[in-house]
């Protein structure tokens, strides 16, 4: 499966301006960015600055109150996360979607499960889910052989990168990852973030969520920075470098400042 | 870079996938093994047991429960509880004995208005549970109570008696009650026909929860309800249908206490509730959710049955049998925390 890339790749969603407000709260305002086919787009934030509202406006949870968002260049509205489903939009959320207890490969088909037969004979055809969960886990690089084990048993890594062969599999065009590394170790977080690289390269669009410069700025293409729902920046990798990423990211005044207050509480002991 | 993802994976230590290890992981095998035990020592302990008229008596005595527990379990795999079940059992056969005595309704007719009661009455439940979001112990507490209040109430206003007398007398009484309540006697033991519906309903269950849709998606609701929710597994759909199925096995037990007596008490069934939930757990089931199966709740029940018969053979007092089933489930308890720490705790 591979796909041919244009030389300009092609842009799947914009986000034009978008903000969502509860009642007289102001959740988010005047968001905008875009994802382009191939790419990743971090969306970069600290707790608390409307990371995952936005996330929900894009995977159709939310609906946006003001501003607009446009899949390939038309302006929709999603009533459902089904309905972004629907346009290939993925989203693997942080609890990943997945039943601890059930074997890899049922949840691999859940809630999209291959039948045969019909009527009362209608089936789960078990071999073929089978056969396609271990072919799309090594296409992923995942070798298991035995999937027939529990998703629980797996680690925090593998259950990531289950989570987004399925939704590659299951024809996503644009893969919503909800801060993916965060509750993994360093070594953990390094095959997840080579996962998405390998998303990329296949021509899916990816946004990664993160409050870690560090893992995004390898992967990215373009980086939205949120603080306190608003954007403090839509930079292309060219605009920008690890060092400026990390001081915006902290606060970049206010981190000055705490350095500040912390050498002189220092200085004073 | 693939052959380090390869390798990273392969050397982490994995269960091994031998058949035996893949046996003893299944649900079911503490039942089945506890059910062998059983039968051994009570076939031993006493002459009547593993006899023809022996085993038609504990069949017989297990095949209800079996029927109940098997729906439970599907149940409690989809992460919930009807404590109603028990009542719900007497209330189908009142239903029929009050219709068909007191109103002069059709034998056929009455069996499906009682039918088509018990499972709007599981509608229902299943509905509140997930409109609400309380827990099912409560809201099926509720029904039970409702339901063995009316019971009582309603039999004692029309009959004047707490019991309803002269099925038999209705007509058309016998082309039902052979569906239900018929025999087969082999050897001077006496095999009821509850026990061919036991084997149909465990079959089914089997097939349905392991081989269909709605079974991954029973296991789904009952593992993670929120994780079904976001992969689209219609989780109001299957919790309703899980409701609907116990309450429409209830209904087929007291078609069948009915047809076999052919008189119902109002207070039949009520306390059952918790043996069903007993036999499901000794089968397998986790009271969490998520995981269990319908053969381990067969199992469950047919444990039930030769125990209960088993202490009446041996001639020890009976009034132990509460005890022993105790004594049971926490051990059944015990095997399944045990089992799923060994599923879950993984290498997290």
């Amino acid at each position: 499966m591979t796909v041919t890339l244009p030389t300009t790749p092609a842009t799947i969603i914009e986000v034009n301006a978008i903000g969502k407000s509860y009642g007289a709260v102001n959740a988010l305002s005047g968001i905008t960015t875009k994802v382009n086919a191939g790419q990743v787009t971090c969306v970069l934030g600290d707790n608390g600055a409307g990371k995952s509202t936005f996330i929900k406006i894009l995977a159709g949870a939310h609906t946006p109150s003001e501003g607009q968002l446009l899949i390939d260049g038309v302006a929709v509205t999603f009533s459902s996360p089904r309905a972004a489903l629907d346009m290939g939009i993925a989203t693997v959320y942080q609890d990943l979607a997945v039943v601890p207890l059930m074997p890899v490969w049922r949840n691999f088909f859940l809630g999209s499960e291959l039948t045969r037969g019909t009527g009362p004979f209608r089936r789960l055809d078990v071999k073929e889910m089978k056969r396609v969960t271990v072919e799309e886990l090594a296409n992923m690089g995942i070798d298991l052989r035995d999937v027939d084990q529990p998703i629980g048993t797996l680690s925090g890594g593998e259950r990531q990168c289950v989570a987004i062969a399925r939704a590659v599999y299951f024809g996503a065009r644009v893969l919503i990852l909800d801060e993916p590394t965060a509750a993994l170790g360093v070594k953990q977080s390094g095959v997840v973030l080579r996962y998405i690289a390998r998303a990329r390269d296949k021509g899916l669009g990816v946004v990664f969520i993160t409050h870690n410069p560090h893992h995004a700025y390898p992967v990215g293409d373009r980086f939205l920075l949120l603080n306190r729902g608003t954007s403090i920046g839509d930079f292309e990798k060219s605009q920008i470098t690890l060092g400026e990423l990390t001081s915006l990211m902290a606060g970049g005044a206010e981190l000055d400042s705490l350095a500040h207050e912390l050498e002189r509480a220092e200085r004073r002991s | 870079m693939t052959t380090t993802d390869i390798m990273t994976i392969a050397t982490r230590p994995r269960v091994e996938n031998r058949p035996i290890r893949r046996i003893l992981g299944r649900p079911e095998t503490g039942a089945l093994v506890a059910a062998l035990a059983v039968m051994i020592f009570f076939s031993v302990y006493t002459t009547t047991f593993l006899t023809l008229p022996g085993a038609g008596v504990w069949l017989e005595s297990a095949s209800t429960f079996g029927i109940m527990a098997v729906a439970v379990a599907l149940l409690m795999i989809g992460g919930e509880f009807d404590l109603s079940a028990g009542v719900m059992t007497g209330f189908t056969a009142l239903v029929v004995g009050i219709l068909t005595t007191q109103f002069g309704v059709n034998i056929w007719v009455a069996a499906i208005v009682s039918l088509a009661v018990a499972l709007a009455i599981g509608a229902l439940n299943g509905y509140v549970v997930m409109r609400t979001g309380l827990p099912s112990f409560i809201v099926t507490l509720g029904t039970f109570f409702v339901l063995a209040g009316a019971d009582l109430a309603v039999t004692k206003l029309l009959t004047g008696q707490v019991a309803i007398q002269g099925m038999t007398k209705v007509p058309f009484y016998d082309s039902i009650a052979a569906f239900f309540g018929s025999s087969l006697t082999i050897g001077g033991g006496v095999f009821y026909i509850s026990v061919v519906w036991w084997i149909v309903v465990t079959i089914i269950a089997t097939w349905v929860l392991l081989r269909t849709r709605a079974g991954n998606w029973i296991f789904a609701v009952g593992g993670a309800l929120n994780s079904s929710r976001q992969v689209g597994v219609p989780v109001m759909k299957t919790k309703v249908g899980l409701f609907m199925t116990t309450s429409g096995a209830a209904w087929l037990v007291g078609m069948i206490s009915l047809f076999r007596t052919s008189t119902v008490q109002a207070n039949t069934g009520v306390g059952q509730e918790f043996i069903y939930i007993i036999c499901a757990v000794v089968g397998g089931c986790l009271l969490t959710g998520g995981y269990g199966s319908a053969v381990g709740a067969a199992l469950g029940a047919l444990i039930y049955g030769m125990v209960f018969q088993g202490i009446t053979f041996a001639q020890w007092d009976t009034n132990w049998l509460r005890t022993v089933l105790g004594g049971m489930l926490l051990l059944a308890v015990f095997l399944n925390h045990w089992v799923r720490r060994r599923a879950t705790g993984g290498s997290r």
